[in-house]
C-alpha cells in the first residue's frame, strides 16, 4: 500500500537536522520518513527529545540557523521539495500553504499585538486584503474558532484572554488562508484536560469542513487513536515504525512501540510515570549507540542490534519498521544478549 | 490608566518632601556656621549676625523648614548673595531651558545612535559589525565626561575647525557637548537594546510570527523591536536624569552657562541659597521625568494593567 504522489500532500525523505552546539553535534533528526495522504491525518508520536518539534520545524524551515541545520533529505510539498526553494517562496507558503500550531499558546503570541492585529496579518500578507476587509476576516475566523463576541476578543491583547482561548486564537491564525496542510505541535500538552478535548475536536471539525491535511505531534495515544490515520512512532531522531493506525493497535511491531502501548495507563490501573513498561532512559543525544538506537533498553536486543542500525524496511502487511527482528537475518543470530549502561 | 497616572503623581509627594528636606539641612549640616562662611572672610561679627538674621537662622529649626517648602511653593527660593537677583530668576531666565536643551539634544543622539547599534548588533550576532559595535559602546561607557569633551574639542574645534570651542548660542555650539553627554547613554542603551533584542527575538511568539510568512524585517521591527524596546525605555528615563549630572563637567568643559556651571560657581562663591535653589530645581526636574518615564512605560507594556 505504497503512495502514489498525487495521493501525498506532503512526502519527507531521509530527513537530518543537526545542531552544531559547543558541545558538539546533536542530531535532533536522523533518517525520517514518512508521507501524508491528503486530507488525512498522521500523528507523530515519540517521547520527549526524540525530535519531533524539530522534525516539524525543519519541514517549514523555521530552524534558527545557523546553529539548526538541515543536513540532508526532501521536503516534497505536493511534488516540489521545499527545502530547494528560495527564502522569498518560502515565506510564500508559510501560514499559506503550510501552517503551523505550537505547544505554548501562553507564549506563542506576541504581547503587544491585538489577536485581531495577529490574525489579520497573515490574511494581509498572503490574501493582499486591505486593513478592513483583513480585520473583518479575522473577526469571522474568531467566531469560526468558536470564541465567544469575536468583534470584542479581537480588540484584546493575548494576555487578557485564558490558555484555551489563546490556542483557538493560534488555531485562527493558521486556518485564516486556507492551507492544504496543517502541523499541530501538541497543540494541547499545555492546557487543562478538559479543555484539551475542545481543542481537538475543533481541529477536527475544521480539518474536515476545511479539508485540511494534518500532521499532528503528541504523545498521547489516546489522541492517535481519535484523530490519525497513520502513525510515525519516533525514537532518537528516528522513525521506528510508520503504519496504518489501526495496524499500530492491534499488531506493533517495534519493541519499542509495544513498550509505549504497554505504558498506557490502563483503566483503574495506577501506573506512575509514562513508560513505566520500559527500562533504562533516552540515550543522550551527543552519544548515541551505533546499532539500533533502542538496543540498550530493548529486552530482543541481540549483538546484531548494538553492533549495526537497521533499516527502515516493508513488512509483509505493508507496514515499516525499523528493527532487525523483521528482517531475514534475525533468525541466524544467537540468544539475545542484554547490555544495559 | 487615569487612576494609576493620579496614583504615580500622588506617590512623588514623599520623594519630594524627602528631596526638599535634604536640600534643607544641607545647609545645616555643613561643618562651620554658614552665616559665617557666607558673609565672607572679612565680615564683622554685625554683618554676621545681620546675615544670621536674613537667612532665619535664628528660628528653631523645623520652622525654617516650613518657611523655605511654603516659599518655595510660590516660587520663591530666595535671593542669590553673589547677585542679588531672586534664585528663580537665575535659574529660569535661560541657565534652565539650556540646561534642559543640551539634555534632551544628548537624550535624543543617545536614543537615536544606541538604538540603531543595538539593532545592528543584535540581527548580527557575533559578525564583526556586532562586535566592533560593542566593542565601541565599551569605550563610551568608560570615558570620563570631561575627558571626552576635551578629546572632542580638540579633534574638531581646534584641529578641525568645525565646531566653535566653546559658547553657546548657535546649533553648532550645542553638537560637540550634547555629544559628550550623549555617548554614555547611547553606549547602555545600544547594550540594553542588544540584549533585550536577542531575548525576544528567541522568543516562541517570534517563530510564530516566521510561520505567519512574515518577512525578516517585519520580524524584527514589528515582533521583535516593539517588545524589546520595553526595558529599553526604563534605561532611557535614567539616562536623563544621570545626563543632568553630566551636565555640570560637560557645561565647566564648553563654557555654557547651564545649571551645572551655576551650581559650580555658586558653591565656589558660597552662595548658599543659589546651590540650594539649583539642586532643588534639578531634582524635582528629575522626579517629573522618571514619572513620566514610567507612565509611559505602562502605555508601552499594557500586561502590567492587569495586575
Ligand atoms: N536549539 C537547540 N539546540 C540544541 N539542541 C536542540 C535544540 N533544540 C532541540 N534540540 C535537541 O533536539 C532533540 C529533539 O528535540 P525536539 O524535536 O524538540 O523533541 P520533541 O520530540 O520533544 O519535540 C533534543 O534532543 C534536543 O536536545
Ligand atoms: S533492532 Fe534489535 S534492539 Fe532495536 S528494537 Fe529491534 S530488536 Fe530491539
Ligand atoms: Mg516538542
Amino acid at each position: 500500500m505504497s503512495l502514489t504522489k498525487e495521493e501525498s500532500i506532503l512526502e519527507v525523505r531521509n530527513l537530518r537536522t543537526s545542531f552544531f552546539t559547543d558541545e558538539g553535534e546533536v542530531k535532533a533528526v536522523d533518517g525520517v520518513d514518512f508521507s501524508i495522504e491528503k486530507g488525512k491525518t498522521l500523528g507523530i508520536v515519540g517521547e520527549s527529545g526524540s525530535g519531533k518539534s524539530i522534525t516539524s520545524l525543519s519541514i517549514l524551515r523555521l530552524l534558527q540557523e545557523p546553529v539548526g541545520r538541515i543536513k540532508e533529505g526532501e521536503v516534497i510539498f505536493k511534488g516540489e521539495d521545499l527545502l530547494k526553494k528560495s527564502k522569498k517562496q518560502m515565506m510564500a507558503i508559510r501560514g499559506n500553504n503550510i501552517s503551523m500550531i505550537f505547544q505554548e499558546p501562553m507564549t506563542s503570541l506576541n504581547p503587544t499585538l491585538t489577536c485581531g492585529e495577529q490574525i489579520a496579518e497573515s490574511i494581509r500578507i498572503h490574501q493582499k486584503l486591505n486593513k478592513k476587509k483583513a480585520w473583518e476576516k479575522s473577526v469571522e475566523m474568531l467566531k469560526l474558532v468558536g470564541i465567544p463576541s469575536p468583534e470584542k476578543r479581537a480588540k484584546q491583547y493575548p494576555f487578557e484572554l485564558s490558555g484555551g482561548m489563546r490556542q483557538r486564537v493560534m488555531i485562527a491564525i493558521s486556518l485564516a488562508c486556507n492551507p492544504e496542510l496543517l502541523i499541530a505541535d501538541e497543540p494541547t500538552t499545555a492546557l487543562d484536560v478538559t479543555i484539551q478535548a475542545q481543542i481537538l475536536e475543533l481541529i477536527k471539525k475544521l480539518q474536515e469542513d476545511m479539508g485540511t491535511s494534518l500532521m499532528i505531534i503528541t504523545h498521547d495515544l489516546g489522541v492517535v487513536a481519535e484523530m490519525c490515520d497513520k502513525v510515525a512512532v519516533m525514537y532518537c531522531g528516528k522513525v521506528v515504525e510508520y503504519a496504518d493506525v489501526k495496524t499500530v493497535f492491534t499488531d506493533p511491531k517495534h519493541p519499542y512501540t509495544i513498550g509505549l502501548l504497554n505504558s498506557v495507563p490502563k483503566h483503574d490501573e495506577d501506573v506512575e510515570g509514562d513508560l513505566a513498561i520500559i527500562t533504562g532512559s533516552v540515550p543522550s543525544p551527543f552519544n548515541l549507540p551505533s546499532g539500533c538506537s533502542f538496543a540498550p533498553r530493548c529486552p530482543s536486543a541481540k549483538e546484531i542490534c548494538h553492533a549495526t542500525l537497521p533499516e527502515l524496511a516493508e513488512t509483509s502487511d505493508g507496514d515499516k519498521v525499523r528493527c532487525w527482528i523483521y528482517t531475514d537475518q534475525w533468525e541466524k543470530e544467537g540468544e539475545a544478549v542484554s547490555r544495559h549502561e | 490608566m487615569f487612576l494609576y497616572i493620579v496614583r504615580r503623581i500622588f506617590q512623588t509627594i514623599p520623594v519630594m518632601i524627602g528631596v526638599t528636606l535634604a536640600v534643607f539641612l544641607m545647609m545645616h549640616l555643613i561643618p562651620g556656621d554658614a552665616a559665617k562662611i557666607m558673609a565672607g572672610e572679612n565680615a564683622n561679627p554685625e554683618q554676621i549676625e545681620q546675615m544670621r538674621e536674613n537667612l532665619g537662622l535664628n528660628e528653631p529649626l523645623y520652622q525654617q523648614y516650613f518657611s523655605f517648602i511654603g516659599n518655595a511653593v510660590q516660587g520663591d527660593l530666595g535671593n542669590s548673595i553673589r547677585t542679588s537677583r531672586a534664585v528663580t530668576s537665575e535659574i529660569f531666565d535661560s541657565r534652565f531651558w539650556i540646561t534642559v536643551q543640551l539634555a534632551l539634544v544628548g537624550t535624543v543622539l543617545a536614543v537615536i545612535f544606541g538604538l540603531l547599534a543595538g539593532i545592528i548588533s543584535a540581527t548580527r550576532k557575533y559578525s564583526f559589525a556586532d562586535v566592533s559595535l560593542m566593542v565601541i559602546a565599551l569605550f563610551g561607557l568608560s570615558m570620563p565626561n570631561f575627558w571626552l569633551g576635551i578629546m572632542l574639542i580638540y579633534l574638531f574645534s581646534v584641529n578641525l575647525g568645525w565646531f566653535p570651542v566653546a559658547g553657546w548660542g548657535t546649533w553648532e555650539h550645542m553638537i560637540l557637548p550634547a555629544i559628550t553627554l550623549g555617548t554614555a547613554g547611547a553606549a547602555i542603551i545600544a547594550r540594553m537594546t542588544r540584549s533585550s533584542m536577542l531575548e525576544v527575538m528567541d522568543q516562541d511568539y517570534i517563530r510564530t510570527a516566521y510561520a505567519k510568512g512574515v518577512s525578516d524585517k517585519l520580524v524584527i521591527y514589528k515582533h521583535g523591536l516593539r517588545n524589546a524596546l520595553i526595558p529599553v525605555v526604563t534605561v532611557v528615563g535614567l539616562q536623563f536624569g544621570t545626563l543632568l549630572g553630566g551636565a555640570v563637567i560637560t557645561e565647566t568643559v564648553f563654557a555654557v552657562n547651564g545649571l551645572g556651571r551655576l551650581v559650580i560657581d555658586s558653591i565656589r562663591a558660597h552662595d548658599f541659597p543659589m546651590v540650594q535653589g539649583t539642586i532643588l530645581v534639578c531634582a524635582v526636574l528629575f522626579v517629573v521625568v522618571n514619572t513620566m518615564v514610567d507612565i509611559s512605560y505602562r502605555l508601552l507594556n499594557k500586561r502590567i494593567d492587569l495586575n
